[in-house]
């Protein structure tokens, strides 16, 4: 094992490793701070159901940011969709099955419009959604003023923000009151990741071209399945997988690989680097533009969905602050305000660490007047170290 | 003239600077007498710049080893702040100017005179007059800079380094946006700013002017200082700066091609008209030419007379003028209206602004060669990155792109790197017709023969080049036809057989 080996991977791709250390060492200090508490596998389990519908937003702000824009409308829209996925269903009657496609429709819309004003009128994405910011507030004051909160009955419904996969595999005699499905999912999470990233490192040997030294990959993958492991049986040591984190998980499957490795990906990048070089490449910078905002309403429909059935309801305030938590978050994840530069996981990271803050701050029994401050702190800290390491590295 | 028997002003010594995985400048020396013209040559990434920087602090002591003195002491600059205080002025190759601002805020910008706590604008202008004389500009103080072409922007630029006492003037690479006429202004501006005794260091790739102008011309070459030359004991000729930059002889420039050209028709454009909408006076006017597989069509004429819009207007027509007209790509009638179209239709169009619409800094050299054309290395929309790392290395070889790997970002290159960075993303798409705007466009000698290689290979394959290009030596030596644009018309074709350099001017300036 070579150590200047490891100094140097670790020099080179030292700000996407800072931030899983941030996210370990704040991690550890709650830990320590609530005698254990925090760690807890019930605990564990409500933080991924608390970061969820911040996380879906800050997936998709990464993407508005990238491009050189902004969304500020996106929590208030939230609230207003939750809310009408309430009111389809109990006083329209409506189905949950029907209810959430016609939610994730309108969110959509309403990122098409953002996008018609930004691309085709040319109104500053700041101002264009700073109207939404106040269109969509209204509108949720309005569609919720004769009933005030909304309570909604429908249990798959309010599965999602509250549920959990089920174990299927419970009745296997072994491991009482652990989640045995969980253990198997972890277990072939584990598995698929390593052969996947053999494979990759197979092919670019194919190739000849350079890879990581093989004592260092190995580590590099024993200490990543570690990880894995220790994730799934803290998970797995109180009711398994929750339908949140599934939905999250899924999200962000989904938008790092279209980011890293697709052609629609990379135009992203493109026209966020420098829109005119994009343009003049023959990529359509409008045609970016709407698929950005256009996926940030999906995924605020989706926010909005996982906000009001973790509620179990439909509030007049859903949704305050969503978006300013969103941005935080995508900037502790390492997103760059000059456009092209950020990562998906980047910013999931980002969320976690965002709500492990008011996760263990709340434990602690920290009041909400110094939470702000910290997470203030933090939040400038993150960038400070950014911009620290961008800097040396050119 | 400078008589070579001057005090030493400017003193730098064993400058060291690296950067991470390179040697940026390795034991540079460098001296400069008051009182002369010092031109600084050298091929890119040679560390002209970056020895410059050196100087004026934005390296800051400490990042660096050596010592810098000036009039014999030692000086540590932390800051470019620090380094003007003592009288060290850059002027860089991207202006430093404000364009909303008007002429006598930029002079004085970050220097305003003060009564009180108020600015005193009277004064300001005053002073700002003063300096515009001494720089021999003949425009209003309360001009708005945008307002202002090019060339006179750069003399505001020296106008405000030299309201600052400025000691000693460095200047990189300014006449590279020039057209001649400025460049000659400017080159005249420095002989009279030397008789008063300004001691300036010119960074420059135009030799011509170098040996011109220059007393003395340091060669850096690798970073390190190959030789100091000596204008006044004959020492500067141009095979002399070609030998110690490229440390090789090179016989021709323009590298010599077997000429057969088919009678294939790969563009003709009739009677095109381009417009901005709104705009009173026509972008473009009647414009008619045509190119042939396998030729190399030169289109010359001065700065501003139409040739980049032309070939924007051809090329997708991202500035949405209006157009009227007909261009029949391949015998085929063509109406782009997005460059998307246009790469489609077999066009591809490298510009003359690298930095601000060629490339995406932020992005490594592989991305940015597959940018135009990321199709051909994916399936269903997804990267295939092992492929798109083969071709990306291929194009690296072939041309011979100095780059520590594919994967470097392109913001780190030279800038004759980042050219060939943009010429591979353009063959990438494997175009019948390559529009270079500008190719060599601050780059050097070697770099710029190797371009030239290049486009002989590529005519010589079948495939055409219109070449856009401001230095006429380069339009003589590459075209086999050369269109003369001037004033959004075409002022006249020459075969290259009468074509001369005196001619093109001519018809540049006919209308």
């Amino acid at each position: 094992m070579q150590v200047k080996d490891l100094q140097k991977e670790l020099r080179n791709n030292v700000r996407e490793y800072g931030m899983y250390i941030a996210l370990f060492i704040i991690m550890a200090i709650f830990t320590y701070t609530t005698g254990g508490v925090f760690i807890s596998s019930r605990n564990i389990a409500n933080l991924m159901n608390q970061t969820g519908y911040i996380a879906v937003l800050a997936v998709g702000i990464t993407l508005v940011i990238i491009i050189r824009h902004i969304d500020l409308s996106v929590g208030f829209l939230a609230g207003f969709l939750g809310a009408i996925a309430a009111i389809s269903m109990v006083s329209w009657g409506w189905s949950v099955y029907a209810s959430i496609p016609f939610v994730l429709g309108l969110g959509l819309l309403a990122g098409l419009a953002t996008a018609f004003l930004v691309a085709n009128l040319g109104v500053p994405s700041f101002v264009a959604t700073l109207a939404g910011w106040l269109i969509y507030r209204g509108a949720l004051l309005m569609v919720t003023r004769d009933t005030g909160t909304i309570i909604i009955p429908d249990a798959t419904f309010n599965a999602i923000g509250n549920g959990y996969v089920p174990d299927l595999l419970g009745k296997l005699p072994f491991l009482e009151g652990v989640h045995k499905l969980t253990l198997l999912l972890g277990v072939i999470a584990i598995v698929w990741s390593n052969i996947s990233v053999f494979k990759s490192r197979a092919s670019k040997l194919a190739y000849n071209f350079e890879v990581m030294p093989l004592d260092l990959f190995i580590l590099k993958q024993v200490f990543i399945s570690a990880l894995l492991c220790v994730i799934t049986w803290i998970l797995a040591g109180y009711n398994g997988i929750s339908w949140t984190l599934v939905i999250v998980l899924a999200v962000v499957m989904v938008y790092d690989f279209v980011a890293s490795q697709t052609v629609l990906g990379r135009h992203i990048y493109a026209v966020g680097g420098n829109p005119e070089a994009a343009e003049l490449s023959g990529i359509s910078v409008k045609k970016i533009t709407y698929v950005v905002f256009a996926s940030m309403g999906l995924l605020t429909a989706v926010s909005g969905i996982l906000f009001a059935s973790r509620l179990q309801s439909a509030t007049t305030t859903a949704g305050t602050l969503f978006e300013l938590d969103a941005i935080a978050a995508a900037y502790i994840g390492g997103v760059s305000a000059a456009g092209g530069v950020g990562k998906i996981t980047g910013s999931l990271v980002g969320a976690l660490v965002y709500m492990s803050m008011t996760s263990g701050m709340n434990l602690m029994g920290i009041d909400i007047s110094s939470q702000y401050i910290v997470r203030g702190a933090v939040l400038a800290a993150a960038v400070i170290f950014d911009v620290m390491t961008r800097r040396t590295s050119r | 003239m400078g008589s070579g028997m001057n005090k030493t002003l400017l003193e730098m010594k064993d400058i060291t600077k690296t950067f991470p995985g390179v040697k940026a400048l390795s034991n540079v020396s460098f001296q400069v007498a008051e009182g002369e013209i010092h031109c600084l040559v050298g091929e890119n990434g040679a560390g002209k710049s970056t020895l410059m920087k050196v100087l004026s602090g934005v390296y800051p002591a400490g990042s660096y080893t050596g010592e810098i003195l000036i009039n014999g002491q030692v000086q540590t600059f932390k800051t470019i702040s620090d380094s003007e205080k003592v009288g060290v002025a850059i002027i860089y190759q991207e202006l430093a100017l404000i364009p909303e601002l008007t002429v006598y805020e930029n002079i004085l910008l970050g220097h305003e005179i003060r009564k009180g706590i108020r600015i005193d604008w009277n004064e300001t202008i005053h002073k700002a007059t003063e300096m515009l004389r001494k720089v021999r500009l003949d425009v209003n103080p309360a001009a708005k800079t945008k307002d202002l072409g090019v060339g006179k922007q750069q003399l505001v630029e020296i106008a405000k380094a030299l309201s600052r006492d400025v000691k000693l003037l460095i200047l990189d690479e300014p006449t590279a946006a020039l057209n001649e006429d400025d460049c000659e202004n400017l080159l005249a501006l420095m002989d009279g700013l030397r008789r008063e005794g300004v001691t300036c260091v010119l960074i420059s790739h135009k030799l011509k002017e170098v040996i011109k102008i220059a007393d003395k011309v340091t060669v850096l070459r690798d970073g390190q200082t190959v030789v100091t030359l000596d204008a006044h004991q004959g020492e500067v000729t141009e095979s002399a700066l070609i030998k110690h930059m490229v440390g090789r002889e090179i016989e021709d420039i323009y590298p010599k091609r077997s000429h057969e050209r088919s009678d294939e028709t790969v563009l003709e454009v009739k009677g095109w008209n381009a417009q901005t909408p709104g705009a009173q006076r026509p972008v473009l006017k009647d414009i008619n030419f045509t190119v042939k597989r396998g030729e190399i069509v030169g289109f010359a004429g001065l700065m501003g007379s139409g040739r980049t819009e032309l070939a924007r207007s051809l090329f997708g027509n991202p500035d949405h003028y209006k157009i009227t007209g007909e261009m029949l790509v391949k015998g085929v009638r063509q109406n782009l209206t997005h460059p998307r179209q246009a790469i489609l239709a077999g066009l591809a169009y490298a510009s003359e602004d690298r930095k601000g619409n060629g490339l995406v800094l932020t992005q490594d050299v592989k991305q940015n060669i597959t940018l135009a054309n990321l199709e051909a290395i994916a399936q269903n929309g997804v990267i295939n990155e092992n492929a798109e790392v083969k071709e990306a290395n291929d194009y690296k070889g072939a041309l011979n792109i100095k780059a520590s790997s594919v994967e470097q970002t392109v913001l780190n290159l030279s800038g004759g790197n980042q050219q060939k960075v943009s010429v591979a993303k353009w063959l990438f798409v494997k175009p019948d017709l390559l529009i270079l705007d500008e190719p060599t466009r601050g780059i050097d000698v070697g770099a710029k023969f190797e371009i030239y290689t290049i486009m002989n290979r590529l005519v010589e394959k079948g495939m055409s080049i219109i070449m856009i290009s401001s230095e006429l030596p380069e339009v003589l030596g590459m075209s086999d036809r050369v269109y003369i644009v001037s004033s959004g018309k075409i002022a006249g074709e020459l075969p290259i057989g009468e074509a001369t350099q005196e001619k093109i001017m001519q018809l540049a300036t006919s209308y």
